[in-house]
């Protein structure tokens, strides 16, 4: 059954044609719009790679129907700098050697940025360890991740004040 | 994974005539359907989306005190909603306590009772499992079985039913509302479930085509808001299936125990209320001599289904440590590690 949907990927109006309603976000992203930032690690929900905002909220794109999310927005790592501004999420993990091998980076910096959306900008490092669960760091940077998510926390809240 | 048929029916009333089909299947937060069927576990004809039907998304006091839940409610948006927090905080915890923050984001009020089991024999389409199909026996019986059941099992399936949001949902005795070919019905979650017998899988009570429409949280719930808990032991800190887990709410009036509600998690294929330890308490004293007895109450029956007979002893522990906790209080915020027994300590209400 061949479907037609819209999706808002970044701010750009897509429009993709599903052969069937089996693809999940995940694999429209990377293999029909081309972004291929979002990375597929184990498809299954387990490891946090895949992460991506839709209408605002972290999600697993793997996990996810494409074709039921016709109209919806969706962000991925390729939609958060303003030119070549980095987002205070991407700056941070940069500044903190917040990755080794960067595989998960573009997951983990979708969940980081969609943390700090849920919790406000008040997370304790261990509330931040808490909230970044669903992201694996097989290299094992977690430290790093820790202390990028909470200098970005500090940097929005500055700049929001400013 | 198979192809299917997809709908994406504009009400109730239309989404039950797509799910009344054989093989149809309910799509919500897909996140533990989607996961099944990639396993080849599940192999719908067709997934009917209920993702946008409007009179499932809401939240909404009732008249008499009750709370109604819809079934489309994401996890995390019930978490964080101000009603859930201040009048059943301990279903926020439990909430809080399961998945990941992405997981939590899509996973829906009604898909979480619909969650299957995580036996990995379940999971691996090769493995006899009967809830594969009835008859074909169990490879968890002789396999890694760690983890399964200590309570209502029999050799038909040991697998455990895996949720954290349902066990304080059987303490409170919430009531689940379906809709289907047949009409509506309210059941007691207690109800909604099957436990396996000696040739039949565990499972739910939905018939083909009923669908749940919401969960609803008695009045009489609220008198524990101020000291109830949830805590949850798992193989790590965040994002992992209990290895067991209570929730443990008391109602003191006089320095006595009044009411006291109780419900066990991972022990069995649905979530245990445990009222022989509820009876235990009523009109004790808190305190470790009656958690303790209310404990050996709960595990009277349990016995062990493999290499799990450390899970019986794990269980009343992590029961009377529940219980402790919620004779504490409430904590007036929610921990920064919910459910965990690593929380650091924070003032009660």
């Amino acid at each position: 059954m061949a479907l037609r949907i819209s999706l808002n990927i970044n701010g750009t109006e897509h429009g993709v044609d599903l052969e069937d309603p089996r693809p999940t976000l995940l694999d429209v992203l990377r293999e029909r719009i081309g972004l291929t930032g979002t990375k597929k690690g184990c498809d299954r929900g387990q490891c946090g790679a895949c992460t991506v905002l839709v209408d605002g909220r972290r999600v697993n794109s793997c996990l996810t129907l494409a074709v039921s999310l016709d109209g919806a927005d969706i962000t991925t790592v390729e939609g958060l700098a303003d030119g070549d501004t980095l987002h205070p999420v991407q700056a941070a993990f940069i500044q903190n050697d917040g990755f080794q091998c960067g595989y998960c980076t573009p997951g983990q910096i979708m969940s980081a940025v969609g943390l700090l959306s849920e919790t406000g900008g008040q997370a304790s490092a261990e509330a931040i360890r808490e909230g970044m669960s669903g992201n694996l760091c097989r290299c094992g940077a977690y430290a790093g991740i820790q202390d990028a998510v909470l200098e970005a926390q500090a940097n929005i809240a500055k700049a929001g004040k400013s | 994974m198979n192809t299917f048929d997809y709908e994406r029916p504009e009400t109730v009333a239309d989404a039950i005539k797509a799910g009344s089909k054989p093989g149809a299947s309910y799509y919500a937060g897909g996140t533990n359907l989607l996961d099944l069927m990639k396993a080849g576990v599940r192999t719908p004809d067709s997934l009917v989306d209920i993702t946008r039907l409007d009179e499932l998304q809401r939240i909404e006091p009732q008249k008499d005190g009750s709370l109604r839940i819809g079934a489309m409610v994401r996890n995390s948006d019930l978490a964080r909603n101000d009603l859930i927090q201040k009048d059943f905080p301990a279903v926020a915890e439990a909430l809080l306590a399961g998945a990941s923050g992405q997981l939590r984001n899509a996973a829906t009020v009604g898909g979480n009772l619909m969650q299957q089991p995580r036996c990995a024999y379940f999971y691996d389409a090769h493995s006899a499992c009967n809830l594969h199909k009835a008859g074909q026996g169990c490879d968890a019986l002789e396999g890694v079985n760690g983890k399964h059941a200590v309570l209502g099992w029999t050799k038909t399936c040991i697998a455990v039913h895996p949720s954290d949001f349902c066990v304080p949902l059987a303490a409170l005795g919430a009531l689940v509302e379906v809709d289907g070919p047949d009409g509506s019905r309210q059941i007691s979650i207690d109800e909604f479930y099957r436990l396996p017998d000696a040739s039949t899988p565990p499972g739910s009570t939905l018939k083909q085509g009923e669908i749940i429409t919401a969960v609803t949280l008695p009045s009489d719930a609220k008198r524990f808001a101020a000291r109830a808990r949830y805590i949850k032991l798992r193989d790590r800190t965040s994002y992992a299936f209990a290895i067991v887990s209570a929730a443990a709410m008391l109602h003191i009036g006089d320095g006595r125990i009044k009411d006291a509600r109780i419900a066990l998690g991972g022990v069995a294929a649905k979530p245990w209320r445990a009222r022989e330890a509820e009876d235990a308490l009523n009109g004790a004293e808190a305190g470790e001599a009656a958690f303790r007895k209310a404990a050996d109450a709960a595990l009277a029956d349990a016995k062990p289904s493999g290499d799990n007979a450390h899970k019986i002893e794990l269980a009343k522990r992590i029961l009377i440590r529940a219980l402790k906790a919620a004779a504490d209080g409430t904590p007036a915020t929610m921990p920064d590690l919910p459910g965990s027994v690593f929380a650091t300590g924070k003032e009660a209400r």
